[in-house]
This record gives C-alpha cells, sequence and structure tokens, in this order.
C-alpha cells in the first residue's frame, strides 16, 4: 500500500521526556479490541494474506520472497531462447532468395519452430536486429553488408504474419518428422516413433485438440477416435509459398493468367500428394498398430465365442440326439431279440407242456384204466364212461401244473382203492374251490 | 481423450467467471490481467436466466425469454434461487408467468416438454439438472467465444447462500462438466472488479456494495482495508427489486389501455400480461439511457394495439415508492453495520436495476458529498453495473487458475480467513493550526491483522526533537445545531411573504438548507499505547511511522526520520 501524507505535523518533545532508546509502551490492544471475523477470500491481497498465513511468513519475509521470485521469472524467460548458433553459410545468403530461407532459423528459434509464440518471435527478431543492424557492421569497417539484415526482416515479416507464417508453415519440411523405417520399428518403441510423427502432422489441423497415437494401453475408443480423425483429418495446409512468381507487369495478361492457372493446379496437385501422403502415413502406422490387431482378435473372439458356441451346441444336440437314436435302436433291437427268443421258449414250453399235459392226461386216464375203472371184472360201459367223464371233467378244470401234480401222484399207483383216494381227494379239492360242481361229478363224489 | 470427470490440471485449464443470477447471467474471461464480458452467440452481455424448450429444440437467453410469451408452459425462468432448497423453503412468486415449480419428495422440480413430438411425454426435471442445462449452454457460448474448451470457472453467489445450496451449484456445474474453482460472494466481486482497474488505488474504505437485481435486491458493507475485504453486514431484500420497476410500468401502462379500450385490463390475461412484462423491462432501460422512451405491444389484448410513450420524470414520479424503498434497505444495512453515511467512502451501484438514473441520485442525496458513487448515472468512468460481478468472478478466476484445487480450499479455509479485526483504529497525534491534538489515523477500524500500514508524517517547522505518540482512536458522529436565527421573527415573515409568492418552492429549499443539521465525523482520541521520540529532526523533515500489528494482536512501532538513518522500534505486547 501506498504511504500516506499528513502535512499536519508532530508535536514537539516535550521537555524533559525520556525513555530507554527512545521507547516508551504504554496501553496495549486486548482481546476485547479485535472482533474475529471473516475476510472474503478473493483479490490478489487477499491471496497475498493466505501465503503469508500459510506459510507463516511476516510481512517483510514475504515481501522478500516474492520479490526473489519474480526476479527468477524474469531470468527464466529470458534465457534460452536465442541462443543458437548461426550457421556462416546463412549469414552469406542472399535477401533475394527468401523464399528458400528458413526464417525460424535466421530468427535462431529453429527448435520453437511452429510453436513459437509472436512473443518469442519479436524478442527474437529484436535480438538479431541488435546484432546485425548494418549501422554497426558500418560501424566496424563494412559498409553495405545488410544482406543477412533483410533476411532477418524478411524473415520477422513472414513469420508476424498469420496468413504467410501459415503459408511458409505449410512447406517448412524442418518440423515435418520422417515416418519411422521398419529397421527402426523393430529396435524402437511404435508408439512414440509414430506420436511423435502425429505430433507434428497435427500443427496443420484446423480442429483442437489433435488426439494423440496414446499407447498400447490406450482404450478401443480413444484409438478409433483417433484413427478416425487423422483419416478425416481438416488441414489448412496450403501450398501458395511454392507459387511460381507471377509476373506482375501488365503486359502480358495471357502469360499472367498462364503462371496463375499453373500455380493453382500445382497447388491442388500439392495439396492432393499431401493427403495422400497422410493417408499412406496412416495406413502405414495402422497396418503395424498392435493395438488394432488385438482389438480386432478381441472382437472376433467375442464374435467368433459366440458363433462357437453355437456351433458347439448345434454339435451337441445333434450328438445327442444320434446317441439317444442309437440307445433307441439298441433297445429295439434287444427287446425285439429277446421277444423272439422269448417266444421260442414260449413255443418250446407250450409244446413241453402240451406234450406234459398230453402225457399227465395220459396218466389220469391210465390211471383210471389201471384201476379198472374202480370196479372189479369187466367194467360196465356206462361205469367206464362215468369215470372217464369224471377224469375228463377235472382234466378240462385243472391246470397244467395241477394236472402235472396229479400225474405224479398217480404215477406209479396200482391199488384200485390208492387211486380211488387220490381222485377223489382231488375232485374235493377242486369242488372245495369251486371249480367244480359237486352234481357234475358221476364217480368220484363219495 | 483423458477421463473429463478428473479436474483438470492447473496448467490445462481454461478460466472464465461466470455470474449466474436469478434473472440474468453474464460470462468474463481476462485478457492481459483486464476482465472482458463476454456477448453469447445472440450479441448479449446479459443472458437471461432462462430455458426454454421448442420441439425438443433447447433456447436459452433472450431467445428463451421470447417464448415466455408464445410457449410459457415450456419455459423455465427464476430458478437458480431454488437450486438446493427444499419446496417448502422457495418464493415461486416470479415463476407464475412460466413453468411452475413442483414438489417432488421436497425438492424443487419442473415439468415441460423437452423431447420433440407432440405427444412426447412431459420430463420432470430438478432444478439441479435445469442448472446444468443452462451452464453448459452459457461454458459453450464461452467455449465458443475463445475458441478453446472452458474448464474451470469461478463463479458468483449471493452472500445468504448456505453450504447446500452452494455444494448444489457445484454438482450442478460438475454435471455440465465445469470445474467450480471457487465460488465467490457477488458483492466482492463487485468490488474486486472496481479495485482491478489499473488506476485505482488501494486504501483503506468502506464499501457500500448495491447489488439490485432482477428479482431481489442485496446490499452489503464491506470494509476494504489494503485490498482485504471483510463483510460488516449484509441486508437481502426480495421487493424492492427490478421486477417492482417493471409492475409499476406494467400498472401504468395496463390503466392506461384500459382507460383507451373500454375497460379492458391486459393484466387479467396471462399472455397479454407477458407482452406487458417484456416491454415493461424494455422500457424500463431505454428509460436509463434517454429521457423519453415508446411502450407500443402489437395485439396486447382482444387484438388490440397499444401504443405509448413515457418519459423519465413521470417514470420517477410513479416509481418513486421503490426508490425510497431502496434508500430504506440502504440506510438499514449501514445502520445494522453499525455505522453512519459519513463513513461510508465509496458506493458501488452493481446489478441491471442498477443503470437507473434516479436511484444513484438518491444515493447521492443520502452519502455525503466526499462519498463516491460508481453508477453511470454519476461517474462517468464507472463501470457498466450488469459486467460488475463477471468481471469480478473472471479476475479472480486468472489469479487462482494455477492454483491446484487442494490450495485453493487451503487457502480458502477458515483457519486462514477468520483473523480477528481490531476495533479501534490506530494513529499518531499531530498539531493542528490551532494547537489542537489531532487524531491521524494509520490502521484504521476493522482492519484485519496482520497489518502494516505505514504514514508520513511532518514534523514541526523548526525540527528538532519530536514525540511521536501512539494512541487509539475511534470515531463518532458530531452533530452541530443550526444556529438560531438572530432575527427569527423577521424570517417567519419573509416566509410568509415568499409563500404568497410564486417562487415560494426555490425559497423553501434555500430555508431547509439552512436549517439542516450539520453532521460530521470526528476522530475521538482513545488510550495511549505508545510514546516514542525522534531526536534532531532537520528543519521541514518529515518522519515516517509504521505500525505492525500481529495476528497475536502485538503492535510493533517503528518510527523514522525520512532519509536518515536509525530510527525508533518498539514492540507492545498483546
Amino acid at each position: 500500500m501506498a504511504t500516506t501524507l499528513v502535512s499536519l505535523p508532530l508535536p514537539s518533545l516535550p521537555e524533559g521526556w525520556a525513555a530507554e532508546k527512545d521507547f516508551k509502551p504504554i496501553g496495549k490492544i486486548t482481546k476485547d479490541g479485535a472482533t474475529q471475523r471473516t475476510i472474503e477470500p478473493v483479490g490478489p491481497h487477499f491471496l497475498a494474506h493466505a501465503r503469508r498465513a500459510r506459510h507463516k511468513r511476516t510481512f517483510s519475509e514475504d515481501d522478500r520472497i516474492q520479490a526473489q521470485e519474480r526476479a527468477k521469472n524474469v531470468e527464466d524467460v529470458d534465457e534460452g531462447e536465442i541462443s543458437e548458433p548461426e550457421d556462416l553459410m546463412m549469414l552469406q545468403r542472399d535477401a533475394k532468395d527468401w523464399k528458400n530461407q528458413d526464417h525460424y532459423k535466421v530468427l535462431g528459434i529453429s527448435k520453437y519452430r511452429y510453436k513459437a509464440t509472436e512473443d518469442q518471435i519479436k524478442r527474437a527478431h529484436r535480438k538479431k536486429v541488435l546484432k546485425h543492424h548494418p549501422d554497426k557492421k558500418a560501424a566496424a569497417g563494412r559498409s553495405d553488408d545488410d544482406n543477412f539484415f533483410k533476411c532477418i526482416q524478411k524473415a520477422t515479416e513472414v513469420l508476424l504474419d498469420p496468413v504467410k507464417r501459415r503459408q511458409f508453415d505449410s512447406v517448412d519440411e524442418e518440423a515435418d518428422v520422417e515416418p519411422p523405417t521398419k529397421k527402426q520399428l523393430q529396435k524402437g518403441n511404435f508408439y512414440k516413433l509414430w506420436g511423435s510423427v502425429f505430433k507434428a502432422e497435427g500443427r496443420f489441423s484446423k480442429t483442437h485438440p489433435v488426439p494423440q497415437l496414446g499407447d498400447d494401453k490406450s482404450s478401443k475408443e480413444d484409438v478409433e477416435n483417433f484413427y478416425n480423425f487423422w483419416y478425416n483429418f481438416d488441414s489448412w495446409r496450403t501450398f501458395e509459398y511454392l507459387d511460381e512468381d507471377v509476373p506482375d507487369d501488365n503486359e502480358n495478361r495471357d502469360q499472367k493468367r498462364h503462371v496463375e492457372r499453373k500455380n493453382a493446379n500445382a497447388r491442388k496437385k500439392k495439396k492432393a500428394e499431401d493427403n495422400a501422403r497422410l493417408r499412406k502415413l496412416l495406413d502405414d502406422c495402422s497396418a503395424g498398430d498392435e493395438r488394432i490387431k488385438r482389438f480386432r482378435q478381441e472382437a472376433n473372439a467375442a464374435k467368433n465365442k459366440k458363433r462357437l458356441e453355437k456351433e458347439a451346441a448345434e454339435k451337441k444336440a445333434a450328438e445327442d440326439a444320434a446317441a439317444k437314436k442309437e440307445a433307441e435302436e439298441k433297445a429295439a433291437k434287444e427287446a425285439e431279440e429277446k421277444a423272439k427268443i422269448d417266444r421260442e421258449a414260449g413255443k418250446k414250453a407250450k409244446e413241453a407242456a402240451k406234450n406234459a399235459v398230453k402225457k399227465n392226461k395220459r396218466v389220469l386216464r391210465g390211471s383210471v384204466k389201471d384201476a379198472n375203472y374202480f370196479v372189479s371184472g369187466d367194467a360196465a360201459p356206462a361205469t367206464i364212461d362215468a369215470v372217464l367223464g369224471d377224469v375228463e371233467l377235472v382234466q378240462g378244470k385243472v391246470d397244467p401244473d395241477e394236472l402235472a401234480a396229479l400225474a405224479a401222484k398217480l404215477n406209479g399207483l396200482k391199488l384200485a382203492d390208492e387211486i380211488k383216494n387220490v381222485w377223489t381227494e382231488e375232485v374235493k379239492r377242486l369242488v372245495a374251490a369251486g371249480k367244480v360242481n359237486k352234481s357234475e361229478i358221476k364217480a368220484f363224489s363219495s | 481423450m483423458s477421463d473429463t470427470k478428473t479436474a483438470p490440471a492447473p496448467g490445462d485449464r481454461t478460466v472464465i467467471g461466470i455470474t449466474f443470477g436469478n434473472s440474468n447471467s453474464s460470462i468474463a474471461y481476462t485478457v492481459d490481467d483486464k476482465a472482458e464480458v463476454i456477448a453469447n452467440e445472440d450479441g448479449d452481455r446479459q443472458i437471461p436466466t432462462i430455458l426454454s424448450y421448442v420441439d425438443g429444440e433447447e433456447y436459452y437467453g433472450q431467445q428463451a425469454k421470447a417464448f415466455l410469451v408464445r410457449n410459457s408452459k415450456n419455459t423455465v425462468a427464476y430458478f437458480r434461487d431454488f437450486l438446493g432448497k427444499d419446496f417448502k423453503s422457495i418464493d415461486p412468486t416470479h415463476n407464475h408467468a412460466s413453468v411452475h415449480p413442483e414438489d417432488v419428495d421436497g425438492s424443487v422440480s419442473f415439468t415441460l416438454k423437452d423431447k420433440e413430438g407432440e405427444d412426447a411425454a412431459p420430463s420432470t426435471l430438478p432444478v439441479s439438472e435445469i442448472s446444468t442445462r443452462y451452464l453448459r449452454r452459457l461454458v459453450n457460448s464461452a467455449s465458443e467465444y475463445l475458441g478453446k474448451k472452458v474448464t474451470s470457472a469461478v463463479v458468483t453467489i449471493p452472500t445468504n447462500f448456505n453450504d447446500k445450496q452452494k455444494a448444489a451449484l457445484i454438482a450442478a456445474a460438475a454435471a455440465a462438466n465445469l470445474e467450480v474453482l471457487q465460488l465467490i460472494s457477488e458483492p466482492i466481486a463487485a468490488v474486486l472488479a472496481y479495485d482491478a482497474r489499473p488506476e485505482a488505488e488501494i486504501k483503506d474504505k468502506i464499501v457500500v456494495v448495491a447489488d439490485l437485481g432482477g428479482t431481489r435486491s442485496d446490499v452489503t458493507v464491506v470494509a476494504s482495508r489494503g485490498g482485504l475485504y471483510t463483510i460488516l453486514a449484509t441486508a437481502h431484500d426480495y421487493d424492492f427489486a427490478g421486477a417492482a420497476l417493471d409492475k409499476v410500468l406494467i400498472d401504468h401502462f395496463a390503466k392506461d389501455f384500459a382507460k383507451r379500450n373500454q375497460g379492458i385490463d391486459p393484466r387479467e390475461n396471462a399472455r397479454s400480461l407477458a407482452k406487458l412484462k417484456f416491454e415493461a423491462e424494455a422500457t424500463k432501460r431505454a428509460l436509463s439511457l434517454s429521457t423519453n422512451a415508446n411502450f407500443s405491444i402489437e395485439s396486447l389484448a382482444e387484438g388490440l394495439d397499444f401504443s405509448s410513450t413515457i418519459n423519465r420524470l413521470r417514470y420517477e414520479t410513479i416509481a418513486r415508492s421503490v426508490f425510497e424503498g431502496f434508500n430504506r434497505l440502504v440506510e438499514s444495512v449501514i445502520k445494522k453495520a453499525g455505522l453512519d453515511v459519513l463513513d461510508v467512502d465509496e458506493v458501488i451501484l452493481s446489478g441491471g436495476t442498477a443503470h437507473t438514473p434516479r436511484i444513484a441520485a438518491n444515493f447521492g442525496a443520502i452519502f455525503p458529498e466526499s462519498t463516491t458513487i460508481l453508477a453511470p448515472a454519476t461517474t462517468p468512468t464507472a463501470i457498466n453495473p450488469s459486467e460488475l460481478q463477471a468481471r469480478g468472478a473472471a479476475l479472480q478466476a486468472s489469479l487462482i487458475q494455477e492454483y491446484e484445487a487442494e490450495d485453493i480450499d487451503q487457502s480458502t479455509h477458515a483457519a486462514v480467513t477468520t483473523v480477528p479485526h481490531i476495533t479501534n483504529a490506530i494513529g499518531v497525534l499531530s498539531v493542528s493550526q490551532s494547537g489542537e491534538e489531532v487524531f491521524v489515523p494509520i490502521v484504521f477500524p476493522e482492519t484485519a491483522v496482520p497489518a502494516r500500514r505505514t504514514v508520513v508524517v511532518a514534523a514541526p517547522k523548526n525540527g528538532g526533537d519530536v514525540l511521536v505518540k501512539v494512541v487509539e482512536g475511534n470515531t463518532h458522529i458530531k452533530v452541530t445545531q443550526p444556529q438560531p436565527k438572530a432575527n427569527g421573527g423577521d424570517s417567519k415573515a419573509a416566509k410568509v411573504e415568499d409563500a404568497n409568492s410564486d417562487e415560494d418552492s426555490d425559497f423553501s429549499d434555500e430555508e431547509e438548507e439552512d436549517e439542516e443539521e450539520k453532521r460530521e465525523k470526528v476522530w475521538k482520541v482513545g488510550a495511549t499505547l505508545a510514546e516514542a521520540a525522534i531526536r534532531d529532526v532537520k528543519k521541514g523533515g518529515k518522519v515516517e511511522v509504521s505500525i505492525n500489528v500481529n495476528a497475536d494482536l502485538t503492535v510493533t512501532v517503528t518510527a523514522r526520520e525520512v532519509g536518515a538513518k536509525g530510527g525508533v522500534r518498539g514492540q507492545l505486547n498483546a
């Protein structure tokens, strides 16, 4: 803060006033003499306050530190900017040949090139002028040596005019970064090598920011974004700078138009070539870009995964169906065979049973015959008829097993009584079982 | 490319200042330490805080404002004050002519059709979403203007925004991909805009900031001490604002229209009222610039056109009660701060309504001659009141854009911002021509400590040994009653006589002036703090006295003769 000036004078020291070191503390500011309030955190002075408070600096300390920092800042800006050595060949340049001169190099800011700010250019110009002014050369005894000075002036003229500077930047090949060769790529880092190429190409972009190549960790979106941007690159690059000089005498209008047309065509051609060049760069880069391959593989893998899964599912379903069919066929075959065997066995058994039944029936009939129809002497035909009728009846009522059991019981028996007993029992059993009506029985009814 | 959700690095920031107002908003940026307000694509520097949707198309600003007449059902206006508030605590008065706020679970929402198609379902959007959409439009137009994506901003807020409202604003901005570097108070932004002018010198002063907006007026008393600002008192008023002036004009012209058209009152029809309001605002603006203004509306009501004119005098007469309201508001807040109008060094008029010449003139009448009224009507070099806050915000943004977010947080922490402010002035005693002791203030009251101030005081004419007496002091208002006139009877007679003449008004003015009591601010000497002696000062020499009040209220006094070696230095413990 500025110190204020007060015109009213201070009082004179009263007689007899004395104190140690001429200072006499009397009062003090008490806590009541202050209110806690909040200062608004706004404005440069607050920032200074905050800096002091946070770093616990006093006013004078802070002033000192700030002054130091400011001083350093100024130095930083000055140093290192324009200290490029001047090439002797360059100093010998003919100012008339300004189209072929490297304006940045002439001003000694070739390391900045298209990145040089207007301020840098102005300062570089000033510095060069101070060094190469023709008056100074004249003072050194070399009069009329203003060639390089003219180069400087021309360079400044071009670089400080935004339109002309763009035209020059368009054809400033020194700023180009050559695309890496295969050999370099084998050794070096793909992303670093190509990244710097595109960074340099990005200077022609009309739209900003220009997406960077990134690295192998970049997301698919970023990579696609990058290639989309570059394949649709909107460039301000022009090739007017390389135009042939148009004769400006009014003598020959046709010639003038001819040259103009030629220039326009040349520009168009160069622009097309430049676009083709950029396309090729991109093609080369994308061809070598591992990320794209990876993304494609991943995409393919994802797609294939689905397809394979589907195919596998289909295959499995087919296999399952075939297996099922086979199993069914097998089962059917087996069943058929079994049925056949069963059938045959059944046939045999049936025949056997039939035979057995026949045999047993014979036994049964034989037994009553053996017993002479349970009469002594010649049996009357009626008796025989009755007995045989019963036998027939019993035979018809019993099943083959019972028949077999009955036959077994009768087999071997010779005595008429025993045979009759067996029969009677059998009949009794059948009657009890309800298979035979008692009234039907004639001979064995006892 | 990089994740947009993370805050940009300090070096990559593109910063602007935003004033997000209830009626109008502004955006500003700095170029070479000078703040410039950005005009949006419509060419507006004051962008109405209005969003409107027509067939799914979003309009904002002046275009959206025009839709208040035709498309009021899908136009949201005056929503800033609802941000971060519960439904029950909002005042929906001003939303009468636009989409009405709704209660959705206690928070404020608006329902409107923001999608294309006749039968598209209307959406219910919370006020935070509306704010986000609006802020996004502001940021977009700033980005387009600057040619760079704007990443961060300093946003101004009223002094009575609570933490919830602040958080809601920051969240709404974040949703619009905007990093809020800092929220600063609107009045302080206005003070900063003035203090940042290259010709401004940093003085210790009391500033009254009258921020007269469209729907609210906020008056703030700020102690500006060495570039540090402390708010001493605030007042918020929702009655005396631009809308009240509009209403005066609306009523005036509506009556005029009724008189001419068989008593048709255009205020009864919503659309006619919207037209009236739109035109009244334009007329009000015109009256701030010229003494006459047209007021014409085609098909105001029932197909009848209306055209009329008004001059400034008439306007000032009918709006008198509103203007007086502004006066009372300013007076009350000065009283609240425990100050007198004589203590005020500067009055800054800010906000759109502050363009009105009468208001500035009225303030000029309240305050003494020594007070500077910074308004376009009274000070030709005044900054456009509508742009003050945005400029202040842009300046603050450029100051802090290099800081890490954490750094900003720490610097604005209460531990840094809350400091003791001394109650009494500290100064030295000097001698007036009549030989009386006069207090020369060095450190003014309400100065935040630590503080360092230096004055250079003349030594006695003949030089020699000089006493530097450091004392406390404070002001009081000395009221001098007017001298009763010696010939009272005569004056009375003269008055009666003059009352009969035609020019009585002139005379009575004079009379009043005579009878007015004289009020002065005088310093009263308080307790003595220290005495020091400077020996053998040269004839016509000067003494530099510097007082350093430390954070713990210890005082360091340094006194030395200008141009001489040595000096006296002493310390007072707290």
